[in-house]
């Protein structure tokens, strides 16, 4: 297992290191430069900037100091948040969107897995066709149009929380979160409906029955675990997006995360800033797939990796 | 000997979009104590689905019992509740499926799953299920108990799983074991140790068994008795020798007549021609005589009553009627019959000879 987890760090660096490059070679593709924006410069004072930020050199050489800063976990200085560097720029508006991405997570997965056994031990019945219903409509209807809905209604006419911005502490995150849980709500509902029914079919179901387990205990103790397989894998990804920041939600209701930031820093071709997001979602992501791995191993014991301990 | 089951008159259908669907058409049998029975018949005769509602565990919704009844212990199991069902299955009926590399739960430990029926109908400790459940792999011949019962069923092999299942189901000392075609996904090596085993268990803690299988060779080797099933129906009953070498209904003398033997020279083995019956739409007389070269015209009318051929043996078939015409067998069945004290081929031999 030791041995797994080592080869799996060894790989992500590699992973990370290959990311790297391509966004900052991708980068330079980008018409336009960030120093575009200061129109009242004139050449001289844009030389100036060029040269304090490191943009005068050689792509090859910028590329060289860009990694070695990178490997020091210095992810360079941001052009348009006046000298601020990207890391503080990331660690200050992480926690808003981890909150959300958060809550939006445990709230849309466990709903959506109560949902998905509800339809699935409930068959054919009217149980089963509200849920589906339900899911169809959260994987069609984009978040915004939930966000919008929420602001109106709950925010806006009944007065029950507030419209935006993130200054009144959980009340703040409570819409953005219903917003963003969604996604994952009408996922798993739809993935565990299908894999319980598929579980609840097959022959150690009707084993367990022989055995005289009851209903409850034949779906939690015996099928649940089994049909949570194809569920983390999905979900893994879209934890890792929704943690690190929905971009329109974010916009929405003018809370100040990672994904605002990103479409912002876009905007003024901050290239240190896009960078420095890039690779943090690409962190998130890699680490995420990574733990889901390991999850497979302690709810699957047939894919517990070679060499672990049984 | 006693009657611990008792199924009389047994209909069952499945409702389906094609119509309803009538798998079991009046099955009547009796289980005594301790004895084995088979019930054999080819696919989709009704077989698992006979013992499959016994133990109730057709799908509510679908399935539909129209008559008779199931005495078990007093009580008729068609008529109780879900839950005084959960009581009787694992106690004191309990079952082995099939294939044995589908039935137990891949994400739970095998411990687990042999001391599940116990912590549930017997009033005990953690401590003494596991204590009776490493006995109970001991039993069944999984060397290293102590330590296996922690381990997870893709570790095992297929015959070693079949005898997890088995430790599974004698965990409370069932008065009943249904066994769905226990050993059909074995090899033949393991067939041979698993029915030992369950001849060895039947001895030491004195169930009854119902043995579901299509193999008659299974049949002659575990059996005291035997049904066979046709359409939905049993078509004949009796002792495992009345059944196998004095057999009454065309359908048997198919069966037998299909299975290979060493005696025989014959380059190609016998098939029964045709396919099952129509359960959707049955037909009206004996389900059997379109694929049967000794139907009477009496078979496309009007299905056959038993007849009563010893105190233990009998058989649906007009042939027995007294007007019948006297037909012989194959053959094969013949030569089988030969050997047979009471058929009527022993006396004609014994005679001439």
């Amino acid at each position: 297992m030791v041995k797994y987890i080592g080869k799996r760090i060894i790989y992500m660096f590699i992973t990370m290191f290959l990311i790297a490059t391509a966004t900052f070679f991708l980068m330079q593709t980008l018409p336009g430069s960030p120093i575009a924006s200061y129109s009242k410069l004139n050449d001289t004072q844009k030389a100036i900037v060029e040269k304090k930020y490191g943009i005068d050199k050689p792509k090859p050489v910028q590329y060289a100091i860009y990694m070695k800063n990178l490997a020091k976990g210095d992810l360079g200085t941001s052009f348009a948040f006046k000298g601020k560097s990207v890391n503080d720029l990331l660690a200050s508006r992480m926690k808003p969107s981890f909150i959300l991405g958060a809550q939006a997570m445990v709230f849309g997965t466990i709903v959506g897995i109560l949902l998905g056994m509800i339809a699935a031990l409930k068959q054919n019945t009217f149980w089963d066709y509200g849920s589906t219903f339900f899911a169809i409509l959260g994987i069609s209807i984009p978040s915004f149009v939930f966000a919008t809905l929420l602001q109106y209604y709950v925010a806006s006419q009944w007065h029950l929380l507030p419209v935006g911005l993130w200054n009144d502490g959980w009340k703040s995150s409570v819409l953005p979160s219903l917003a963003l849980a969604m996604g994952p709500l009408a996922l798993s509902a739809r993935f565990i409906r299908t894999e319980m029914i598929e579980v609840m079919g097959s022959d150690y179901i009707t084993l367990a029955k022989a055995k005289g387990a009851n209903g409850f205990e034949i779906a939690f103790k015996h099928a649940f675990r089994n049909a949570l397989i194809p569920l983390i894998t999905v979900l893994g990804p879209v934890a890792a997006g929704l943690v690190t920041g929905s971009l329109v939600v974010e916009q929405i209701f003018a809370i100040p995360g990672i994904g605002e930031q990103f479409v912002s820093s876009i905007m003024v071709n901050d290239f240190a800033t896009i960078m420095g997001t890039t690779l943090f979602f690409s962190a998130f992501l890699i680490v995420v797939i990574f733990i889901v791995d390991i999850l497979y191993g302690v709810i699957d014991p047939r894919i517990r990796v070679a060499g672990g301990k049984a | 000997m006693s009657k611990i089951l008792q199924v009389k008159d047994l209909e069952l259908s499945f409702h389906t979009f094609a119509g309803e669907v009538k798998a079991i058409r009046g099955v009547n049998f009796d289980l005594n104590k301790g004895e084995t029975l088979a019930i054999v018949g080819e696919s989709g005769s009704g077989k698992s689905v006979t013992t499959k509602s016994i133990m109730r565990l057709l799908p509510e919704s679908s399935s539909e019992f129209k008559n008779g009844e199931i005495i078990f212990d007093g009580k008729d199991l068609t008529k109780l509740s879900e839950r005084e069902m959960q009581k009787i299955r694992g106690k004191d009926i309990s079952m082995i499926f099939q294939d044995p590399m589908t039935s137990l739960n891949p994400t739970m430990t095998i411990g687990k799953q042999i001391m599940e029926p116990i912590l549930k109908h017997q009033k005990v400790s953690k401590d003494k299920a596991r204590k009776v459940a490493i006995e109970l792999l001991n039993m069944v011949g999984i060397p290293n108990a102590e330590n296996r019962y922690k381990m997870y069923p893709h570790q095992f092999s297929g015959g070693q799983r079949q005898r997890i299942v088995i430790a599974t189901a004698l965990a409370c000392n069932p008065q009943i074991l249904i066994a769905d075609e226990p050993t059909t996904a074995l090899d033949v090596t393991i067939q041979a140790q698993i029915l030992e085993l369950m001849k060895d268990i039947q001895k030491k803690i004195d169930t009854s068994i119902i043995f579901i299988t299509h193999d008659l060779g299974v049949v002659a080797n575990v059996a005291d008795r035997v049904a066979v099933m046709y359409g939905g129906m049993i078509v004949e009953i009796g002792t495992v020798d009345e059944i196998f070498y004095n057999p009454q209904h065309p359908y048997t003398w198919g069966l037998l007549s299909s299975m290979p033997s060493m005696d025989l020279n014959e380059e190609k083995l016998y098939a029964i021609p045709g396919t099952p019956p129509d359960l959707l739409n049955p037909p009206k007389g004996d389900a059997f005589a379109l694929r049967s070269e000794y139907a009477l015209k009496i078979d496309m009318e009007q299905p056959p009553p038993f007849f009563q051929v010893s105190d233990t043996h009998y058989a649906a078939t007009w042939l027995l009627h007294p007007q019948a015409p006297q037909v012989e067998p194959p053959a094969g069945i013949i030569e089988r019959m030969r050997t047979f004290p009471g058929s009527r081929y022993y006396e004609a031999t014994g005679g001439r000879a």
